[in-house]
């Protein structure tokens, strides 16, 4: 139990997938101009993370390691990875167009997202048990959920500062990205892993 | 090498079956008419409509939610294309355009101090809070007229910006550039403008205008529906403003301008009938 909580608390604060490992800068930059947006985002992330982390834990141990297939591991993943999504896509526009609304328009973002996959890759490479596993999952979906929200707000209030031109738009968010970074390693050392 | 081709073949095999079995089943009925929208849609996800993106937009329009003139940068081409597909009548939205509201040129306005730094507004209205004395007023160094993308923006030759009402598409971008808010948009429809943007009292403007807003009321008193006051400053209210002009020769700073009748004093628009045009619309 007090591991299961190391690994949560490591995922999210001290190995920060977004302002630690440095995964999932696309959407990071991209979807954080409003923290309604990113927490939409986040959402969505945490979802895709844990139902990805699941299904790239069975295919390792099920079929990759019974074959001895453990180099296909990145091409498996990423097509696995891929299809779910757009699986879950297609059942959430279907059966929920509430949640469509507010995840539906980031799902086709995140399909190959590096984040996602490196989830699933690192929780591999750890050699996690499934609950393990999904537990880091979720983790690291959360600390990305804390990333975009924190950037999002700090954002939000730079629109409304007197930026000087050259700075203004991605120079001065990526200048915030960095000192937001640099805080997160404020962490290091909290938990071990 | 061929399990590792036959699996890999066998996952994407599976993934392939499973998704096209879903798109199927999952298969969402999608309004056709919001597919049509969207295409004619310039496609930029301004916002300028109130939703989102254009996609939200199309969906909008095709539920009938939303008045298919709403998207001001695709203009009357594509507010017809969209009525075409709908098959309902255009309605063209009201065209706006931007309006300096300041005629302080460097003749009529008194300075701070002399700026040499480099032309740019943005620059000079950190230094100080600019160069004019007055705080609203026009600086006259052309962030605007840079920022323009249709060349719409004249600056005259004392340093004030005039815009070309015929020119101007209403895309909003001085209006965010100037550092001292002297820009507004208003319908083009209505021509007669309170060209003053400083909240000081009269006595202050006088100081240091010849043509500044004293908030003396008689403009108010004259045509009382169609001027507010506030803060020592007059405006015209757009909605109510048909007899708004008859103002003018009553304001005793001469600051109330009607571009029905040319452009202001100082600018090269102004001898030529360039505003004639919005005679008809009015």
């Amino acid at each position: 139990m007090v591991s299961l909580l190391l690994i949560l608390i490591s995922a999210v604060f001290v190995n920060n997938f977004v302002l630690a490992r440095f995964l999932g800068i696309c959407p990071f930059l991209g979807v954080s101009k409003k923290v309604e947006t990113a927490i939409g985002m986040g959402m969505a992330v945490i979802f895709v993370m844990s139902v990805a982390s699941v299904v790239t834990w069975f295919i390792q141990y099920f079929i990759l390691n019974r074959f001895g297939l453990e180099y296909l591991q990145t091409i498996a993943f990423i097509l696995v990875i891929a299809s779910l999504v757009q699986l879950v896509e297609m059942i959430i526009q279907k059966t929920s167009p509430v949640l469509y609304q507010s995840l539906g328009i980031f799902l086709p973002l995140i399909t190959t997202n590096c984040a996602v996959l490196g989830v699933a890759v690192l929780s591999i490479q750890k050699s996690y048990s499934f609950v393990e596993a999904v537990v880091f999952a979720l983790g690291a979906g959360l600390g990305f959920t804390l990333a975009m929200v924190l950037f999002a707000g700090l954002r939000e209030r730079i629109d409304l500062c007197p930026v000087p031109n050259s700075f203004r738009g991605t120079a001065i968010a990526l200048v915030t990205a960095g000192l937001l970074s640099l805080a997160f390693m404020g962490f290091a050392g909290l938990v071990k892993g | 090498m061929l399990t590792a081709i036959l699996c890999l073949g066998g996952i994407g095999l599976i993934a392939a079956a499973t998704l096209g079995v879903a798109a199927k089943k999952f298969a969402v009925e999608v309004d056709p008419r919001e597919a049509a929208v969207l295409e004619a849609l310039p496609g930029a996800n301004c916002g300028a409509c109130g939703e989102p993106g254009c996609s939200g937009y199309a969906k909008g329009v095709a539920d009938g939610r939303l008045a298919p003139n709403l998207c001001t940068p695709g203009g009357s081409a594509t507010i017809e294309a969209i009525a075409a597909i709908l098959g309902i009548e255009a309605v063209a939205a009201e065209p706006r355009v931007a309006v300096v509201l300041c005629q302080g040129d460097n003749e009529k306005a008194t300075e701070k101090y002399r700026y040499l730094g480099m032309a740019d507004c943005n620059a000079a209205q950190k230094l100080a809070d600019g160069p004019k004395t007055c705080p609203g007023g026009c600086l006259g160094l052309g962030s605007c007229a840079a920022a323009c993308p249709f060349d719409a923006i004249e600056m005259t030759a004392s340093g004030l910006a005039v815009i070309n009402r015929d020119k101007c598409t209403g895309c909003e971008k001085c209006v965010s550039v100037c550092p001292r808010q002297v820009i507004v948009m208003a319908p083009k429809a209505s021509t007669t403008h309170v060209l003053c943007n400083s909240r000081d009292k009269g006595a202050q403007v006088r100081k240091y205008c010849q043509v500044g807003c004293i908030g003396c009321n008689i403009c108010k008193k004259t045509v009382p529906e169609a001027y507010q006051i506030e803060s020592f400053l007059a405006r015209v209210e757009y909605e109510q403003d048909e007899n708004a002009a008859a103002a003018i020769e009553k304001c005793p700073m001469k600051c109330i301008h009607d571009f029905s009748t040319g452009y202001p004093e100082g600018s090269r628009l102004g001898s030529k009938k360039a505003a004639s045009g919005e005679n008809a619309a009015a």
